[in-house]
């Protein structure tokens, strides 16, 4: 019975977190359709024939009310049935979902990768406050922070791929039907440069919360009572400092959503960034409705984990439950 | 937020002006630059502006002048060779920043402006106003803000009108939120009480009495907008989206040269330099202010 309380939790984020995709993806469908340019005629060309932009905007439903279109798209999305590309003609679970993966892949290594170094930078310069370490990784945190994911990424080219060292490919090599870790090597600076692109916030945070702790009463009576330093440090500080970091990483994942349009450009990365450009230009709604749903999707899944996962650690939430 | 937290920042005296609660902009600037780094991002940052302000009228070609052989590093009369189409890769470079600096310049004085506006209003009004005002917000945080201007952007046109617009909008719930953080403890206390009861009006009270004191939360979120607004139209005009057709853009070098990077360096070292400078030096400017304003470095998320 201990676990109700949790559970219970657990439900209510979940439902408010199902509540706010449907309200986002109204948003997504009302702003797509509102949208300036008819998709059929774009399809078509110049010199398309009233006839035809009409039979083609049958053949995709798009002479029926608004509502009826978004609750069939939304009933497509639920059922897996997420519909036809406008300019590929096939369908969106043949197209877009191996490079759904393959983006998500690329997210998932660069969190894997990101939170235990950003998480060991920071308690390491809290507890370097002030000295050394501290002083120098913030200034190199700093400089990551403040330049955009793709001078981050033609930097590494250059340090890494061309001029300085030779020792990574500058590109991915991947086709879109090949699973994302077929060429890890060409995986590598992708990653490298997302990592460099969220570990900065994350680390900042982590020392932050980490100096706070450091500075608690029940730190200092740890060490009063004689308590090894190792133990204060891995059984009192760290755990209770990690619980404020859920957020950041939360949010910093949900940025990195965005951050792969750019550096799966830069790498030239068959996933969700190179699909959306083209989308976009090519006014082929259901391929951005379905990423800008997905990605928002990313958002609300990461910020719940964060929300469940900041109780879980932090046991006065844990007992007000 | 305004209170010094004397016990983190060595660095500000600790005394008057930690009691005083209220501390004045021109304090806040003038503790920010006796920081080494904030002197050193000033001089950076200074640097960059002047060259993408002034470089247009020292470039020795236009923008979009053909001088020779495209991808030709050492070619004659040029000093750092020529791009993918033939043009001066040295004076595209001093045309490039300009159109940046000044969409981030605007954007960020719209997403800022807008951002404080509905930030101090939702503390101001508290209760369900609040709540609902930030919940709306919140839903745009949803989207990363280059998904939204690239899609935004790509739907109308990008021209300097329409990235102004989607930059600064999209930055307006990231602003709203820090305002709010920062305003929420100023509207508690007693002077606006005070205020109220000797009957100024709501407005008055929001600008008169409330906006002072989150200047300096204000200056420094100012100030790190403009460095992420620089660093998202560069982004967009790398993935392509620039007002003009081929116009010398920092970002768009990027990708133009991009793929002779081995054999044409200069066209993509110099812009990736430039926004690596500009960016940095704010950058630091940012880091130097927060330091002053909430006493430790700012573990800002990065939304």
């Amino acid at each position: 019975m201990r676990h109700t309380p949790i559970l219970r939790f657990v439900a209510k984020r979940v439902l408010f977190g199902l509540l706010t995709l449907l309200v986002i993806s109204v948003l997504i469908f009302g702003v797509t359709q509102a949208l300036p340019s008819d998709p059929a005629a774009v399809m078509l060309g110049r010199d398309a024939t009233p006839e035809a932009v009409a039979a083609l905007r049958h053949d995709f439903g798009m002479d029926r009310s608004l509502p009826s279109q978004y609750t069939h798209w939304l009933g497509g999305v639920v059922s897996g049935d997420l519909g036809t590309s406008f300019s590929t003609r096939l369908p969106l679970s043949e197209y877009i979902t191996p490079r759904v993966a393959n983006s998500l892949f690329l997210l998932a290594c660069a969190g894997l990768v990101s939170i235990p170094i950003s998480l060991a930078i920071g308690a390491y310069a809290a507890l370097k406050r002030d000295k050394g370490f501290d002083n120098a990784s913030s200034l190199v945190l700093l400089v990551l922070a403040a330049m955009p994911e793709f001078v981050v990424g033609t930097l590494l080219v250059i340090l890494l791929a061309t001029f300085v060292f030779k020792v990574l490919p500058a590109t991915t090599y991947l086709s879109p039907d090949q699973p994302p870790w077929a060429d890890m090597k060409g995986l590598v600076l992708p990653v490298l440069t997302l990592v460099c692109a969220v570990t900065p916030y994350v680390a900042r945070v982590m020392r932050a919360s980490m100096v706070e702790v450091l500075e608690s009463d029940y730190v200092e009576m740890a060490r009063l009572k004689g308590m090894p330093e190792r133990t204060v440090l891995l059984r009192h500080a760290l755990p209770n400092s990690v619980g404020p970091v859920f957020q950041v990483i939360a949010l910093n994942l949900a940025y990195l959503a965005g951050g792969v349009i750019i550096v799966e450009r830069l790498f030239n990365f068959p996933g969700i960034g190179s699909a959306l450009g083209e989308a976009v230009r090519s006014r082929d709604l259901p391929v951005v409705q379905f990423l800008a749903l997905v990605i928002a999707a990313v958002y609300v899944l990461t910020n719940l984990l964060a929300d469940v996962g900041t109780v879980l650690v932090t046991p006065r939430l844990r007992t007000r439950l | 937020m305004t209170v010094i937290d004397a016990g983190h920042a060595p660095s500000t005296p600790s005394g008057s002006a930690s009691v005083l609660a209220v501390d004045r902009p021109p304090s806040v600037l003038r503790q920010a630059l006796r920081m080494r780094r904030t002197q050193i991002g000033l001089v950076v940052a200074g640097v960059m502006v002047a060259i993408a302000l002034f470089g247009p009228y020292l470039a020795p070609y236009g923008a979009r002048e053909y001088v020779g052989s495209p991808n030709v590093r050492n070619a004659p009369k040029t000093r750092f060779g020529t791009d993918y189409f033939g043009q001066d890769v040295w004076s595209r470079f001093l045309h490039g920043g300009r159109s940046i600096l000044i969409l981030a310049v605007c954007a960020t004085i719209l997403g800022v402006g807008l951002g404080t506006l509905f930030g101090l209003a939702a503390a101001y009004a508290r209760g369900r106003t609040d709540e609902l005002l930030m919940r709306a917000l919140d839903i745009l945080l949803a989207f990363p803000q280059v998904l939204l201007s690239l899609v935004v952007i790509a739907m109308f046109s990008p021209s300097g009108f329409v990235v102004v617009l989607t930059v600064g909008f999209t930055t307006v719930p990231r602003v709203a939120r820090i305002m709010r953080g920062a305003a929420i403890g100023v509207v508690e206390r007693d002077f606006i009480g005070a205020a109220e009861a000797i009957g100024e009006s709501r407005r008055r009270v929001l600008f008169s009495e409330i906006l002072p004191n989150v200047s300096a939360t204000l200056l420094v979120e100012a100030n790190l907008r403009l460095t992420y607004a620089v660093g998202l139209i560069a982004s967009l005009s790398f993935l392509g989206f620039t007002p003009e057709l081929n116009s010398a853009n920092w970002g768009l070098m990027i990708q133009e040269n991009g793929s002779a990077l081995t054999v044409q360096p200069w066209g993509v070292f110099l812009p990736t330099f430039a926004i690596a400078a500009l960016t940095v030096g704010n950058g630091l400017i940012s880091d130097g202010l927060s330091r002053v304003v909430a006493g430790i470095d700012r573990g800002k998320a990065n939304v």
